[in-house]
């Protein structure tokens, strides 16, 4: 079964290869050639799912060695795979919501005339991200890491003739390219203290260093998450991302690629577990960041853009569970799992709305679109209903882990984190209420004359309706027996954490915190018409729309500052470093204008000079003799 | 006697030079597709040095020795070990992508196929850059300093007159003011590197006292030396052995190029034809860094380790210097010539890292940045064929009109910023982790620039590349056959590379070893080995 | 008859030579006190020879005249070929060869 892994990430691989250097034959049949590779690589994703299930917890993870990629001295790196539970998990979540938003593409993006490309990097983008969860060690990992954020770059940037666009790629790239940084410094530290890189030898020998390292790695490694999953202070760019066509940001900036910090930084548990002050760092960070999307969330009026804030603030969630060790390990993971489902599912349904709206992204030019959108409308409405954390759906049970075991951390850091983590989930149902509102409910604000909501195609519907059901089933069927929790506890380690509280009480605070929320939104979009031009706002809400101003902070420090800097420099090069050496030619030139006076060109004038020198020889020969 | 491989490589683009010059002027086409297939015979024999080395035998292999000038100890020595062996292979590799992709450039100095001219410049064209490749082959192979520096120098008559006679008509300021530019930049080419072979000059010379004072007999032989060196015969005093390596290493400065000895490079490779470019950073440069690595470090090891804390800094400049220069370019031949700083930055950096990593690493980066660069270069100059300009602000849109011209910029920007999964990323890795196991702080201060290497590729291909078409841009046709047979391979060894280097490094590695002991350095162990 | 005495005329020979050379303008003129001073020293060496008493000297005079005759081919043509451009034999209007 082994040498089936390498076909996980082949087939989509093969795919882009073929999609992008195929040409234009291809328009015609090249999307279906995408859809087929991705559902290939679900499919032998099942098939090892199935195989993995027939063994022993304890022997379930598979290895496959390929080849030494860069043998240097004992710099020894290998292209190998490492299946194991938690992968598997990865795996069957990126190439099953990948084949449903390839399904989803073929409808919302028939009409562009590059959409054979697009599956292209749609193919690239899912074989850099099953590499990225399969490799075996972490310069393997950065490979698959930097894959996504070149396939998220040309995807993000997809529609490169708006300049919007295009800065809004290389903005990602480059916020990306930080957090990589911190990868790249994460893996040079680890071949320094432990000589190597591959997650089995490195993980294993966490004990035999000091916690000092061990913090340092740790860190880095969160610099890396931040980039990649948008947590504070890397978050910036995850909004802009929002200018690539929808199923990008279900797939890309929602399900999957987002959570790969979460990904990283479960996968290093052993490091964190060691280094409680790394720790301490990720779930502030965490506990940050789900309050700033929450907030961020709240304010926005384009609908993508609030997802956006929306998703940040789960993976913030997320971190926080991964921050708090072997107690929440599991519950990240199962969090991530859930909201892939939904949050792709909510996407989705938002491309869907788009698709009937003339591409419209401003919510207050929706209104009542529940009559013309059923489909769109009912789908939606359950992930909103998970994602709120209604009790039975997916993002209930979930949550509901994640507070618990923030509470769980104990002392005055679990009451923080568990604060955050309720008042967050009260404004997740606040925000999502507020979509819900503006986009389905309420009077219509649009010009019936313009615009014809209408439901979408089959192919885009029919992956909304598989992701429903996923929002709705997927956390109890997780929850059952602590089924998700047993899968996993091989690679993750599980402890049950227990909060000061008795967990009753935690989900009644949860369920108390979401009517809060719902009831606010009620009182403020749906109980009065909403204006289509939105009111000036108070301060935060000001704010808010900016990304809480810290858009605004990097603009000025680092764009504003960098132009200056690179100015000055260009300007020093030229004056300062060139101008010494100009100046010594021009010395030297002013020099021999000088000398080269003496060449006047008549011929006498040189036979002069020549027995001027002449006698000078003799004499001083003579002067010689005499002395 | 068996046969002499490597003056044969040496020798074939050298007489095929020759021939080329020597062609009438009428057979224009036919002296073209003459330097072409000379340059692929030099491949070809490139190929057999790279099958005939074995990593696992003597340090240098398929050795040549006669004497030239017996009174001064100067020989014919020819050598090859795993690092000459991979630099001829790139050198022989890229030389007929340059001669491809310059095909028409100096087509328009001929002014047409009149009957009865008698001026060649495409004759002179392909003979130059051929006659420069048969220079730098034979600095890679050469073991004798006196032969070696010979051709260090030589090598800047041929790119002088490729950079002053076939520059870049394109010019915002019109032909004259391109033509002026065109000259102070042979000029500066050849003074900043003239001024660096004189005082190696006097190194070489110096060494050569050293050696009659103290062997009794004064050689120039690299073996000879060193060996003297390990076996104690030949012990410098250390002022002298740090006067003469700041001798050589400052030619090889200039020529690599460091911060501040730069500033020829971005005029070179602004005023030269884009071919002419890619044989400056790609080719001519590499000799530098080489020669860092086998001279500076194989005949000084205890100077170089003295002047290890300033070139370091050096070299970090250089690196953060370039990448931020390059940022604030509007002339795109320039921007990539920045970069190009930058990147040999990175290769000194690994060079005096003295870790085994380091060493391969600023191997495997001198080939990566020859082929990346060529990439980026290359593309750049097919664009600038077509709009007639250099600058970044005439372009906008170009991936609408040239969809594929776009795809191989990017791909070529993207080797640029070291892309993992593309070759130039392992050569950085290696040298950023060489670094970082001797000196952590300058290691991540490295690290931390791919972002600017990141910023500077990006904001050229969006400006250049994105957004709408702009008027200039319109109607501008896709990469042509001939084009595209120059891209393809770059950037299908760039994969290859990134994929598989391990041929490349098997080949390199046993040499580092054999250059680490030269400085008497081992790479420092992890942490958790040395508590064991 | 004392052989110093054929110094003396050769270094007067010479001195005329030299001094035509730097204040005729006619070339003709100059090229023929090039010739003087040539043969100036011809003399001079071939009494060296007879001083010294070995034929050094003698043949060193046969190299110059070789020479001296080789160069008044080209330097007459020359000349003749200035003439015809310029119309002039004067040595001051061939100043064109400066830096």
């Amino acid at each position: 079964m082994e040498s089936l892994i390498g076909l996980l990430v082949g087939a989509p691989l093969l795919g882009a290869a073929v999609l992008l250097c195929g040409g234009r034959r291809l328009d015609r049949t090249g999307h279906w050639l995408g859809t087929l590779l991705a559902a290939a690589s679900f499919v032998v994703g099942l098939l090892l799912f199935a195989d993995m299930l027939g063994k022993d917890t304890e022997q379930r993870a598979m290895h496959q060695h390929l080849f030494s990629w860069i043998p240097v001295a004992d710099f020894q790196a290998d292209v190998g795979f490492q299946l194991d539970q938690l992968s598997m998990t990865f795996v069957l979540l990126i190439s099953g919501v990948g084949t449903l938003i390839h399904v989803y593409s073929i409808g919302y993006m028939e009409h562009d005339e590059r959409r054979r490309r697009f599956f292209g990097y749609l193919n690239l983008f899912l074989a850099a991200m099953l590499l990225l969860v399969l490799a075996d060690n972490y310069l393997l990992l950065y490979v698959g890491w930097e894959g996504v954020g070149l396939a998220s770059y040309l995807l993000i940037g997809f529609w490169q003739h708006k300049p919007s666009a295009a800065t809004a790629a290389k903005k990602a790239f480059l916020v990306n390219r930080v957090g990589d940084v911190g990868l790249s410094i994460a893996i040079m530290l680890m071949f320094t203290t432990f000589g190597t890189f591959a997650f089995e030898p490195v993980l294993e020998s966490t004990g035999e260093t000091s916690e000092g390292k061990l913090t340092a790695i740790g860190l880095m490694l969160l610099l890396a998450a931040c980039g990649k999953s948008a947590q504070v202070p890397l978050q910036s760019w995850l909004g802009d991302a929002m200018e690539g066509p929808t199923p990008v940001s279900a797939l890309i900036h929602a399900a999957t690629m987002v959570t790969a910090g979460v990904y990283l930084i479960t996968r290093s548990g052993e490091i964190f577990n060691a280094a409680p002050d790394a720790q301490l760092v990720v779930v502030t960070v965490g506990a940050v960041t789900l309050l700033f999307g929450a907030i961020v969330g709240c304010a926005k009026d384009d609908i993508k853009k609030a997802l956006a804030g929306s998703t940040m603030s789960q993976i913030g969630y997320m971190m926080l569970a991964a921050g708090l060790g072997p107690i929440g390990y599991a519950f990240a993971i199962m969090h991530l799992v859930t909201h892939g489902f939904f949050k792709a599912g909510l996407f989705l349904g938002a491309g869907s709305v788009m698709h009937g709206m003339n591409d419209e992204v401003d919510m207050r030019k929706y209104g009542g679109l529940r009559k013309h959108m059923p489909v769109t409308f009912v789908t939606f409405g359950l992930g909103y209903l998970a994602i709120i954390g209604f009790p039975g759906l997916s993002g209930f049970f979930s949550k509901d882990q994640i507070i618990e075991a923030a509470f769980a951390k104990g002392g005055t850091q679990g009451w923080i984190l568990g604060t955050c983590a309720l008042l967050g989930a009260a404004i997740t149902a606040y925000y999502m209420t507020r979509v819900m509102l503006l986009t389905f409910f309420g009077e219509k604000r649009w010009d019936p004359a313009e615009t014809h909501p209408h439901e979408s195609p089959r192919t885009m519907t029919i992956p909304m309706i598989v992701l429903a059901f996923g929002s709705v089933f997927a956390g109890g069927y997780f929850k059952l027996n602590e089924n998700f929790v047993h899968w996993l506890e091989p690679v993750t380690e599980f402890e049950h954490g227990h909060p000061p509280m008795s967990a009753a009480t935690v989900t009644a605070a949860t369920v108390v915190a979401l009517l809060i929320g719902v009831t606010g939104a009620w009182f403020q979009y749906g109980r009065r018409p909403v204006p289509v031009v939105a009111p000036r706002g108070s301060l935060l809400t000001r704010a808010a729309r900016r990304d809480l101003l810290q858009d605004d902070l990097n603009h000025v420090v680092l764009v504003k500052g960098g132009e200056h800097l690179t100015r000055g420099l260009v300007y020093l090069d030229h004056k300062l470093v060139d101008g010494v050496v100009n100046g010594t030619a021009a010395s030297f030139g002013g020099l021999s204008g000088r000398v080269r006076r003496v060449q006047n060109g008549f011929v006498r004038s040189y036979a002069v000079s020549m027995f001027g020198g002449a006698a000078v020889l003799v004499a001083a020969t003579l002067l010689m003799r005499a002395v | 006697m068996s046969f002499p491989l490597l003056t044969v490589t040496a020798l074939v683009p050298a007489v095929g030079a020759v021939a080329t010059a020597a062609m009438p002027a009428a057979r224009r086409s036919a002296a073209k597709w003459l330097a072409l297939s000379v340059s692929l015979v030099t491949l070809g024999l490139a190929a057999a040095v790279l099958v005939r080395f074995d990593p696992g035998g003597a340090r240098y292999q398929l050795t040549e020795s006669r004497p030239w000038i017996a009174e001064f100890g100067v020989r014919y020595e020819l050598g090859v070990d795993g690092i000459g062996a991979v630099l001829v292979a790139l050198t022989a590799l890229l030389v007929p992508f340059i001669l491809l992709a310059g095909w028409h450039d100096a087509d328009e100095e001929a002014g047409g196929d009149k009957p009865g001219r008698r001026w060649r410049p495409t004759q002179g064209f392909f003979a130059l850059i051929l006659a420069v490749e048969a220079m730098v082959v034979i600095s890679f192979l050469a073991t004798d300093v006196f032969l070696f520096y010979i051709f260090f120098e030589a090598m800047l008559i041929p790119m002088y007159f490729l950079i002053g006679g076939f520059g870049d008509r394109a010019h915002e300021h019109g032909e004259e003011e391109a033509s002026r530019q065109r000259s102070y930049a042979a000029v500066k080419f050849l003074l900043y590197n003239l001024a660096g072979g004189l005082i190696m000059l006097a190194a070489v010379i110096g060494l050569y006292a050293v050696t009659a004072d103290q062997l009794g007999e004064g050689t120039f032989s690299l073996q000879a030396i060193t060996e003297a060196r390990a076996s104690g015969e030949l012990e410098m005093a250390t002022n002298t052995e740090r006067l003469l390596f700041l001798g050589f290493f400052f030619a090889f400065a200039v020529k690599a190029p460091l911060f501040p000895l730069h500033t020829w490079l971005p005029n070179a490779m602004g005023e030269a034809t884009a071919p002419v470019a890619v044989l400056i950073t790609a080719v001519v440069d590499k000799v530098g860094t080489f020669a860092m690595l086998r001279y500076c470090l194989g005949l000084f090891p205890e100077a170089s380790e003295w002047a290890t804390p300033v070139v370091l800094v050096l070299a970090l400049i250089s690196i953060i210097y370039g990448a931020l220069v390059a940022v604030g370019q509007r002339d795109m031949k320039r921007l990539i010539a920045y970069a190009s700083i930058s990147h040999f930055g990175f290769i000194i950096l690994g060079v005096f890292a003295m870790t085994s990593q380091g060493h391969s690493g600023a191997t495997l980066y001198m080939v990566n940045h020859g082929i990346s660069t060529a990439a980026l270069m290359l593309v750049a100059g097919f664009l600038i064929t077509r709009r007639g300009s250099r600058l970044i602000a005439d372009y906008g849109g170009v991936q609408k009109v040239a969809p594929v011209l776009a795809g191989a910029f990017l791909v070529g920007g993207l080797a640029t910023l070291s892309l993992p999964g593309l070759a130039p990323f392992i050569s950085e890795f290696l040298v950023l982790v060489g670094t970082f196991s001797r000196y952590p702080v300058v290691g991540v201060i490295a690290a931390a620039t791919i972002v600017l290497a990141a910023l500077y590729v990006l904001v050229l291909y969006q400006r250049t590349m994105t957004g709408p078409v702009k008027e200039g841009v319109k109607g501008m046709p896709d990469l042509r056959v001939r084009e595209l047979a120059v891209v393809t391979p770059l950037i299908a060894l760039l994969i290859f590379l990134g994929v598989f280097p391990k041929p490349l490094t098997d080949i390199v590695n046993p040499a580092v070893e054999h250059t680490l002991s030269d400085v008497e350095k081992h790479d420092p162990a992890p942490d958790v080995e040395a508590a064991k | 008859m004392n052989p110093v005495n054929y110094l003396y005329l050769a270094a007067l020979l010479f001195t005329i030579g030299a001094a035509g050379v730097l204040v005729r303008r006619n070339a003709i003129i100059v090229f023929m006190c090039v010739e003087l001073m040539l043969n100036a020293s011809n003399l001079a060496l071939v009494t060296f020879s007879r001083l010294h008493g070995n034929l050094d000297g003698q043949i060193m005079a046969f190299f110059t005249m070789v020479v001296a005759a080789a160069e008044v081919v080209v330097g007459l043509a020359i000349i003749v070929t200035f003439f015809r451009s310029r119309h002039s034999a004067s040595v001051d209007d061939a100043s064109l060869m400066k830096l």
